[in-house]
């Protein structure tokens, strides 16, 4: 099985940043500092575990309702720093890297009736509107990436980064749960996970929908070498390139070479919508 | 009671839950302008359902219609909670992000269109799992984009309600609608009772489920725009007039400061009671889960 959560987080959190403690004011969960990457100066965010987290079912490492706001609050600072200045003359917006090492949303009643929903719009939002604005954002899986998690931090990158290793784990729900909501046994829905590519647990077939920008060879996640901690810096330093010469919406995800073959449906109904829309 | 349930007005009401995602979607356009796209007819159905052994549709449960709504430029995405719970698919995720950057596209080149979703979804289709995840993302990513010119109003209106992924579609949206018989959360209870424990939620408890995710709730703590009965008419005088006011001034998702300090004001070490969470006007002079008595002694009286 997988490893717990949060390990990964911090240990490139540290690697990237050289820090290792939250903001004044924020939750011992979330991580943010500002570190160079490449030639640019990023804000780097990660989610981490926090046993004593005021929230129980926000303690190991699940995004829950002050994660998801203390990321976009942090996220909505610098997009407001960035903003053109009143002499009109244009500020380079700075870079967001996204660390994900997340097991989930927060699955909790207290969760529900404060309403988390929102909280993961508001995190996801501040994302989206960084990425509109002109920011790159990139996200680097380096552990897992689950569902309503994975979208309140991290999906909404111009570009995705992730470890080519078995213990990387991009989904909609873990398998136990998956298998039983689906009245299929672990084994059948690891079985039709060899031809349904979008059901596989394998980071190597995520890659093949055309999501992800680059995936990357660290066999060492929870203690990278300097070699494999420079090649990630470069890899993302060549992502932040990429976003700032492309368009500022999510289309090279099904514009992309993989999604040419895996995601034929989703192109279909877009040149068919776009041929009917006008008629 | 007895005046209220036999007044003409509700004899004279018309369900809009009770009619197919076609109809709803229909129901809304200014008479005979509404268009559908992609139909059935166009049969682009899920390809991945039939390699697992089960029948796809061949709207994959999602209909695209455009037209005018109150004379304004509109596209309306109806979700079938009939059909594989609402779940989003390759196929209907991508009808629902196509529609929204053509609005968007034909919004910047100045004619703005509204988009109105009718959103009765479970969220992630699991058997399509990873692309229907990736589906979610793009959708809220569209919205996002759209909403700067013109509404995106997400009307939750049935008992399937809005939950997963798609909970968060309806949080970036300009306006939520909801009915007091829909329901909109991140983990529906029973998601939270296999996670977490029958002790942190009792999914069979119905009174405590709509208590929590239910219209009414959701319209008291302020996290719901506009709330209405579950009558045709008034659906679309709603949508109506939503879209003739425009954007406003601040999306919700926005507003992080103020929603930020809510939750660092609430005490998590309590029992809350899901009617003292709430941010609305009048009850923000409350305080909140700090009378642990009071509030379990209202549970039981809710039971």
């Amino acid at each position: 099985m997988s490893k717990p959560t949060g390990i990964r987080g911090r240990v490139w959190f540290k690697a990237l940043t050289d820090q290792e403690k939250p903001m004044p004011g924020d939750p011992p969960s979330v991580l943010v500092a500002d570190a160079p990457v490449g030639n640019e100066n990023a804000r780097l965010l990660c989610v981490v575990p926090d046993p004593n987290s005021r929230f129980p079912c926000a303690s190991h490492g699940e995004v829950g309702l002050e994660q998801a706001y203390t990321l976009a609050t942090r996220i909505r600072e610098i997009i407001k720093a960035d903003t053109t200045g009143s002499a009109g003359n244009e500020i380079k917006k700075r870079p967001f890297i996204a660390i994900v090492d997340v097991k989930s949303q927060a699955y909790g009643r207290r969760e529900e009736i404060a309403g988390i929903h929102l909280a993961a719009a508001a995190a996801a939002d501040a994302y989206a509107t960084a990425r509109f604005a002109g920011h790159p954002v990139i996200t680097l899986i380096v552990g897992q990436a689950i569902s309503g998690g994975f979208l309140t931090h991290g999906y909404q990158a111009n570009r995705l980064l992730a470890f080519a290793d078995d213990d990387v784990l991009i989904h909609a729900m873990h398998k136990e749960p998956a298998a039983r909501i689906t009245r299929r046994t672990v084994a059948q829905l690891e079985s039709l996970a060899k031809t349904v590519t979008p059901l596989s647990y394998d980071v190597r077939d995520y890659a093949k929908l055309g999501l992800l920008y680059k995936l990357l060879p660290v066999s060492n996640p929870e203690t990278p070498s300097a070699d494999e901690i420079s090649l990630v810096r470069n890899a993302i330093a060549e992502a932040i390139a990429d976003a700032r010469i492309g368009p500022t919406d999510l289309r090279n995800r099904f514009e992309s070479e993989a999604a040419q073959t895996a995601r034929k449906a989703t192109r279909l109904i877009r040149a068919r919508l776009e041929e009917e829309w006008n008629q | 009671m007895r005046e209220v349930i036999f007044s003409r007005e509700y004899l004279q009401r018309r369900s809009f839950i009770e009619l197919s995602a076609r109809d709803r979607a229909e129901s809304l356009f200014d008479s005979g302008t509404g268009r559908e796209l992609a139909g059935p007819f166009d049969r682009i159905e899920s390809p991945w359902l039939a390699m697992q052994g089960v029948t796809p549709q061949a709207d994959d449960g999602c209909i695209v219609m455009r037209g005018t709504i109150a004379g304004q430029r509109a596209v309306v995405i109806a979700f079938n909670g009939a059909f594989q719970g609402g779940g989003i698919g390759e196929v209907s995720g991508a009808k629902l992000t196509t529609a929204l950057d053509l609005a968007c596209r034909d919004s910047e080149n100045g004619q703005p269109t509204s988009a109105v979703l009718l959103l009765e979804t479970g969220g992630v289709r699991l058997q399509e799992a990873n692309l229907g995840l990736a589906a979610v993302a793009e959708i809220i990513s569209s919205i996002i984009a759209l909403r700067r010119y013109a509404p995106v109003i997400s009307v939750i209106a049935g008992p399937v309600g809005c939950f997963g992924g798609m909970s968060l579609t309806a949080g970036v949206s300009s306006y939520i609608v909801m009915t007091p018989e829909g329901r909109l959360g991140l983990n529906g209870p029973e998601v939270i009772e296999e996670e977490s424990g029958v002790e942190e939620f009792d999914a069979s408890d119905r009174a405590l489920t709509w208590s929590i995710y239910g219209g009414q709730q959701r319209y008291n703590q302020g996290l719901v725009d506009i709330l209405v009965d579950d009558d045709i008419d008034q659906v679309i005088k709603t949508v109506q007039e939503l879209i003739t006011k425009g954007v406003p001034p601040r999306n919700r998702s926005e507003q992080v400061d103020v929603y930020r300090s809510h939750i660092a004001a609430l005490d998590p070490s309590t029992k809350w009671n899901p009617a003292d969470v709430s941010w609305s006007a009048a009850s923000l002079a409350r305080p909140i889960g700090r009378n642990q008595e009071v509030a379990s002694n209202e549970e039981e009286h809710n039971q």
